[in-house]
């Protein structure tokens, strides 16, 4: 029986790769165990192993190839005595990519794998930043190399900014976003740490008290929880109970919220439990602009800031303007798509969902207008409620549980200082109130979608 | 004099010298030297005798202040530690190494030179306090001479210490780093996180363990595997030094030794003071979980502030001459006390400053 050797997935979120070399050739006798190939994902570059014994009977992707698909057949194996065969006509995918459980109604748009929650860029041009000058030439970056080159450009102008966490400086990255920034600074200013959230959380706050700016890294939020007690009772708290005599300028910085099929315990939005705290800034960027100009006015800043980034994000391409020092203003929202018939609120992943669903409104007649709040402290309340000043109409995304949430939140200030511009009560569409489970099918069922933001839409719009 | 300690002794007045220093002679890790109790001329252990006698009469009178409800909140006396404070501190260049401790924290700021107006001020939650009226008792900070708090949560201040002396390699200042914490805190996992770091990267702190023998009411024996705290370090080879905490002029001399040793590029020192509080651990302790003989006790035999004076008058100073500087400290802590019991409430508008530096 011949066998099909697949392009393999090789971490959670990897959709595609390339094919960087292939260490056997065609007539090859191979091994269980014996490398086969070098595959290179966003992340890293990673051996391809043998399981089957057999030999190599055609190899279907050259060397070098870019952007394979995970699933799609890359060889063939014969096993001893078979005949050469030829791939079957159409691979099949990976079982993974075409989950088996019928979406439920209304549901037909939840996605699983990040490639549907994350939609391609929309069609239509965002309303350009105020803080970006007509005209700027603009460069297709990966969230993730803008998150990087706002700390190259700030360690360049700074030499109090270092970077410090797990495996940021020799492994470059647990998600690359560090990459190469050892090479260029140094061991003195690129700094792993052994695993110990809590220590060197402290360490960086305690640094930022005497005078310089770390950016800490967590491998991912989840594991920051270990670390809140200096979060909030030493950096957030540290200027106002010295009667702004100390200051704590720390940036925490990491992926935050759900990634793929990882489980609860690495898949929360801590957005809301920081916006909570007097003292903290909280930034949440959607795109690989904001994620660097964002990042750099975080770095800058005297007050502490988390800066909550999202995985699924980091290996899409935005366009970033071509400056040489883009800063962005924090606590100002952005609108991301003018219309006028509803207002969709969102931040970090959400604004993907949230333009998604615009977009497919559109085509129904209902302009819907995006706001991204991209601070979630402090928020722009006035962009909010300017745009519901003119929508009269709300609804509000959000990567994350409904209780107690940055949407709870958007809520009370439209009731609060809103109230006569409502045509309609405010809804919230949020990922459902449990812990994110294991199955693809119950993840994607878990987890806020277009779909499900469309419907809302209808409701406030009477339109259901 | 250099010896190694029984296991777990109950507690009992400590001995009148450093007792023991890790690792071990003949250890092929690098070792501070022993210890030895600093010669002070009269003038100098007048000057401790003063910084000591200060922070107990400020005690003292931050007691009555909050007897008399001008005073709210949590409250930690020093009284009884004095001399680690006044010793270690009294080794240090000031504006150059950093100090931090935890919530028991006035001792070490007069022991850093800070006015007792402001401090006081502070504990009554005044504008004029050094943190504005808005830290209280257990977080003050004076980034000016480099002390940088005054931390509440148990244990939080040792990794922040260990950030600070991140900082003193970063920029490469000189300055040494103490971090101050008792034998409670050192239960802490963050602790030995910061032991951690601070040993792989040679970072220069000296982890100062105030051993008062009580974690709020718990006695060490009840509370702690190993009772020797100078042997903590131990798993990341860090050199240990276990001291009289209280005799100042060990103290001092300890502190000169590992100060040596971490200015040497050699990395953290850990150092133990055993030491004692008469107090409770807070204001509203009653202190039942022992015996009034044992306080009269330490107080009878081991009073810091009482042996540095027998040695004062043993040094040919006159009582007269100490009978005056103890009214002089009296009139401070009295005009400290006026100052911090007269001067206004913060302005209510106030409560929104301070929350971020800068605005958005």
């Amino acid at each position: 029986m011949a066998i099909e050797l697949k392009m393999p997935a090789l971490s959670p979120t990897m959709e595609e790769g390339t094919l960087a070399k292939w260490l056997v050739k065609e007539g090859d006798i191979v091994a269980s165990g014996d490398i086969l190939a070098e595959i290179e994902t966003d992340k890293a570059t990673m051996e391809f192993e043998a399981v089957d014994e057999g030999t190599i009977t055609k190899i279907l992707i050259a060397e070098g190839t870019d952007n394979v698909k995970v699933g799609a057949v890359i060889a063939m194996i014969a096993a001893e005595g078979e005949d050469a065969p030829s791939p079957a006509p159409e691979a099949s995918p990976a079982p993974a990519a075409e989950p088996k459980a019928e979406p439920e109604a209304g549901k037909s748009e939840s996605p699983t794998e990040d490639s549907k929650i994350v939609p391609e860029t929309p069609k239509r041009a965002p309303v350009s930043d105020p803080a970006i000058p007509e005209g700027t030439k603009m460069v297709s970056t990966t969230v993730r190399e803008a998150l990087r080159d706002a700390m190259a450009e700030e360690m360049r102008r700074d030499d109090r900014v270092f970077v410090m966490g797990e495996e940021v400086a020799e492994y470059q990255g647990a998600y690359k976003v560090t990459q190469g920034l050892l090479e260029e600074f140094g061991a003195r200013r690129v700094i792993d740490t052994p695993i110990t959230e809590y220590g060197f959380a402290g360490i960086g706050a305690g640094a930022a008290m005497g005078g310089l700016r770390p950016v800490i890294e967590f491998m991912t939020f989840n594991f920051a929880m270990q670390a809140i007690d200096h979060i909030i009772n030493s950096a957030a708290k540290t200027n106002y109970m010295s009667g702004g005599q100390m200051r704590c300028p720390v940036v925490f910085r990491g992926p935050n919220g759900a990634a793929s099929r990882v489980g609860a315990q690495h898949s929360q939005n801590f957005g809301p439990w920081y916006a909570s705290v007097p003292g903290l800034i909280v930034i949440a960027p959607y795109d690989s602009a904001d994620a660097k100009g964002l990042l750099k006015a975080a770095i800058r800043t005297e007050d502490p800031v988390v800066f909550l980034e999202n995985e699924l994000v980091y290996g899409r391409s935005f366009d970033v303007p071509a400056l040489d020092d883009h800063v962005l203003p924090i606590g100002k929202a952005r609108i991301m798509r003018a219309g006028a018939d509803v207002t969709l609120v969102s931040y970090s992943i959400g604004v993907a969902i949230a333009l998604d669903a615009a977009e497919k409104l559109a085509g129904e007649g209902i302009e819907a207008e995006v706001i991204d709040l991209r601070t979630l402290r402090p928020l722009d309340t006035v962009t909010v409620l300017e745009s519901l000043k003119k929508t009269n109409r709300m609804v509000v995304v959000e990567e994350g549980w409904p209780v107690c949430s940055i949407s709870s939140e958007i809520i009370a200030v439209a009731m609060e200082q809103g109230f006569d511009d409502l045509d309609a009560p405010v809804l919230r569409v949020t990922n459902e109130d449990v812990p994110l489970p294991y199955a693809a099918n119950l993840e994607k069922l878990a987890l806020v979608d277009s779909a499900r933001v469309i419907k809302a839409v209808k409701k406030v719009c009477y339109r259901d | 004099m250099v010896k190694t300690p029984a296991a777990k002794p109950e507690r009992k007045p400590p001995a009148k010298s450093v007792s023991a220093v890790l690792p071990e002679e003949g250890s092929n890790h690098p070792r501070p030297r022993d210890p030895q109790r600093h010669e002070a001329t009269q003038d100098e252990l007048l000057h401790f005798y003063k910084e000591m006698l200060l922070i107990r009469r400020f005690e003292e009178r931050a007691g009555q202040l909050y007897g008399l409800g001008l005073i709210g909140g949590f409250c930690h006396l020093y009284i009884g530690q004095e001399a680690v404070a006044v010793g270690l501190q009294s080794a240090l260049t000031p504006g150059r190494d950093s100090v931090i401790t935890g919530y028991r924290d006035h001792g070490h700021m007069l022991a850093y030179g800070i006015d007792p107006k402001v401090i006081m001020a502070e504990l009554t939650g005044r504008g004029a306090g050094i943190s504005r009226g808005k830290g209280g008792s257990m977080h003050m900070f004076s980034t000016e001479h480099k002390f940088y708090g005054g931390h509440g949560i148990v244990g939080a201040q040792v990794p922040l210490g260990a950030g600070l002396a991140f900082g003193h390699k970063y920029t490469e200042d000189g300055g040494v780093c103490m971090a101050y914490f008792g034998d409670g805190a050192a239960n802490q996992g963050q602790v030995y996180e910061s032991f951690n770091m601070a040993a792989l990267w040679k970072l220069p702190i000296i982890f100062v363990i105030e051993n008062n023998g009580y974690a709020m009411g718990t006695k060490v024996s009840r509370s702690s595997a190993e009772t020797e705290f100078y042997r903590r370090g131990d798993s990341f080879r860090i050199p240990g030094m276990q001291v009289n905490g209280m005799d100042v002029l060990e103290v001092r001399g300890a502190a000169e030794a590992a100060l040596e040793y971490v200015r040497g590029g050699n990395g953290p020192l850990l150092m133990e003071l055993k030491t004692y509080r008469y107090r409770g651990h807070s204001m509203s302790d009653p202190a039942k979980y022992r015996s009034r003989e044992e306080v009269q006790n330490m107080k009878d035999t081991s009073d810091p502030i009482e042996a540095a004076k027998a040695e004062l008058l043993k040094m040919g100073v006159t009582e007269e001459t100490l009978k005056s500087i103890d009214k002089d400290i009296r009139k401070t802590v009295s005009e400290a006390a006026d100052f911090a019991e007269t001067s206004p409430e913060p302005d209510p508008s106030d409560l929104y400053t301070d929350v971020l530096v800068e605005q958005y």
